[in-house]
């Protein structure tokens, strides 16, 4: 009888969450172009028709009437890019943990073949995990490298803003992708999109300073995630940092992003060891 | 009462007797096994054990057990009680490593659509860490096995549902597994489909790999399997080869005489003590004899026509309907 750990011949043993981000690879190598508009092109035509076209209004405005301290003194592009890009990828992150996920679990139960090989549940959380960073990391990178070929981009401290919009895309796929496993079809998730992301989007700091809101929705969007890591790339992308302030922006999403993943195991092992 | 619940499925003979535990050619021992979701009892205390290069069948109808005992052994499904030994380990803590020498087939195909039939068996030996080379070749021996190989390139989506059905065998075989669990392999497929797939697992088992088969399909069991158990309401009510189950519970043949609509009934009643013992289904009669021609005989004497009759042999829905009262196909 062979023994547990033996490894059969022609086999490299790997991590564990290598073998479903294998699949993931895969899977958008194949199917990639179709991912085009929503990855890469919808961010820059925000920034373009926002950034822009709104933006010459409201710099003409704010230099009429001495405020443009109200942005942090720079343009009204400069001050939505870093929004833009964690926005972006809060949706990246939360669109690759709704669809795709229900289809693994229910429509091609393709997550079903892949436990049905020497792959873990916990294998499978983590290879989505990784999966939703590399396509969340490409894609901000793209938008970074247009909004820097625009000379948008003087901060230094500017390319960290990546590694802010792949932890806030990671603190949004984990509870996400386990809210979705708890669900029996998408009906909530189109919910969840209009009544969940959407306002964050608009709300959360992406397009105006918050102090513009009234002091209870103020407060409002501070507690929520997306307001953290908005604050968080906009401090790094113009220059204004806060060591404090920044830790608590990362203790926020860091946190977000844990108890999702515990949850994301407890409820996919539910859903899919039975 | 069946004849054979429980504890008598565990009775001496070729089937299963309780020295199994130790016999060293068992792939797969199973001891008062046990599946329950909430109240309700899948399978209940089943023992069965199966041997190193034999095709072993699960006999029975829709919501027997068949499948929740698959997913017992591949792994897949937590045991609720009593004991399962697969490859000589525990899957309650050896799960990856049981399922690193196990292939299977999924009663759902759970292939990737979009994906080509090249990309989803070449996908599916990556998770079992496979080099790259490695699995090319095999991908082609597999395309070339599943009769596929015409396909290698179109989306999955475009293969009939014989072609997927392959696919998915194929895709069971990509890591040379020692046993091969196919939970209803055929169910669904027009016919030239299920003999050319029949071929392909007579092929395996030429090959010395042990399968293991659910089936609600009488014939597949009889064509496949060496030996089987069937299985009902989560119980295992008899075990043996399909030649020792039809002897023990059936007898040489069957007569079917099919009467006019509610007819069937008040004949039953005319012809018991004439020949053997009468079934009554609810489009016919079967009379279990040694001699079919000889109870037509006797029927004709009594002048009594039946609007259809024939003689066959009998086969595992005749030892299926002795042992549930009901017929497979229900």
């Amino acid at each position: 009888m062979a023994s547990v750990t033996a490894v059969a011949p022609n086999t490299r043993r790997v991590p564990g969450f290598v073998r479903p981000y294998r699949y993931f690879l895969l899977r958008y190598r194949r199917t990639w172009r179709g991912t085009l508009t929503s990855s890469i092109l919808y961010p820059l035509l925000y920034l373009l028709a926002m950034g822009v076209g709104l933006g010459h209004l409201v710099n003409s405005h704010l230099a009429t009437h001495g405020g443009s301290a109200r942005l942090g003194g720079v343009g009204y592009v400069q001050f939505i890019a870093p929004g833009l890009l964690v926005a972006s990828a809060m949706q990246w992150g939360a669109n690759e943990s709704m669809y795709p996920v229900m289809g693994g679990l229910k429509w091609l139960k393709t997550y079903h073949a892949l436990l049905a090989t020497p792959v873990q549940v916990k294998d499978l959380v983590h290879g989505h995990l990784a999966w939703v960073a590399t396509r969340v990391g490409g894609s901000s990178a793209v938008f970074l490298v247009v909004v820097a070929a625009f000379g948008y981009l003087v901060s230094p401290f500017a390319p960290l803003a990546l590694f802010v919009a792949i932890l806030t895309g990671l603190a949004f796929a984990a509870p996400v992708a386990a809210f979705t496993s708890t669900q029996d079809n998408d009906s909530a998730l189109a919910l969840m999109y209009r009544l969940g992301l959407v306002p964050l989007f608009l709300f959360s700091g992406t397009f105006f300073p918050i102090g513009q809101l009234p002091g209870w929705l103020q407060v409002a969007a501070r507690l929520t995630p997306l307001y953290h890591g908005v604050a968080l790339s906009r401090g790094l992308m113009l220059g204004h940092v806060s060591v404090v302030d920044e830790l608590g922006h990362v203790g926020y999403l860091v946190g977000m992003m844990v108890i999702g993943l515990v949850w994301m195991r407890r409820s996919f092992t539910r859903r899919l060891v039975v | 009462m069946h004849p054979h619940q429980g504890n008598g499925a565990l009775r001496e003979g070729p089937a299963g007797g309780q020295s199994d535990v130790f016999d060293p050619d068992a792939v797969v021992t199973a001891r008062a096994l046990s599946k329950r979701f909430g109240d309700f009892t899948a399978v209940d205390a089943v023992s069965f054990s199966i041997r190193k290069g034999e095709v072993f069948g699960f006999l029975g109808p829709n919501g027997a057990g068949k499948t929740s005992t698959m997913r017992m052994v591949s792994c897949l499904s937590p045991v609720t009680e009593g004991t399962l030994r697969v490859l000589g380990l525990d899957p309650n803590h050896d799960g990856p490593a049981i399922r690193r020498r196990l292939g299977l087939v999924p009663q759902d195909d759970t292939l990737d659509l979009e994906l080509t039939v090249r990309d989803n068996l070449y996908l599916y030996g990556r998770y079992f860490d496979i080099d790259k080379r490695e699995v090319r070749a095999r991908v082609e021996n597999l395309l070339e096995f599943a009769q596929l190989l015409e396909k290698g390139d179109e989306a999955v989506d475009k293969l009939s549902g014989g072609m997927k059905r392959r696919l998915t065998i194929a895709r069971a075989l990509i890591s040379n597994p020692e046993l091969v669990i196919l939970d209803e392999p055929t169910t669904g497929l027009d016919p030239q489909a299920r003999h050319l797939l029949w071929d392909r697992l007579y092929r395996l088992k030429q090959q010395g790999v042990t399968l293991v088969i659910t089936t609600h399909y009488m014939d597949e069991a009889e064509q496949l399997c060496d030996r089987l158990v069937v299985m009902d309401k989560g119980r295992i009510v008899a075990a043996g080869s399909p030649r020792e189950l039809i002897a023990e519970f059936a007898t040489r043949e069957v007569a079917e005489l099919r009467f006019g609509v509610d007819e069937n009934e008040k004949m039953a009643d005319r012809l018991q003590g004439v020949a053997g013992r009468v079934e009554v289904l609810p489009d016919r009669l079967l009379v279990y004899t040694d001699d079919g021609d000889a109870v037509l005989q006797q029927v004709h004497e009594l002048g009594l026509h039946a609007e259809a009759e024939f003689v066959r042999r009998s086969s595992l829905e005749d030892v299926f309907l002795r042992l549930t009262g009901r017929s497979l196909a229900d």
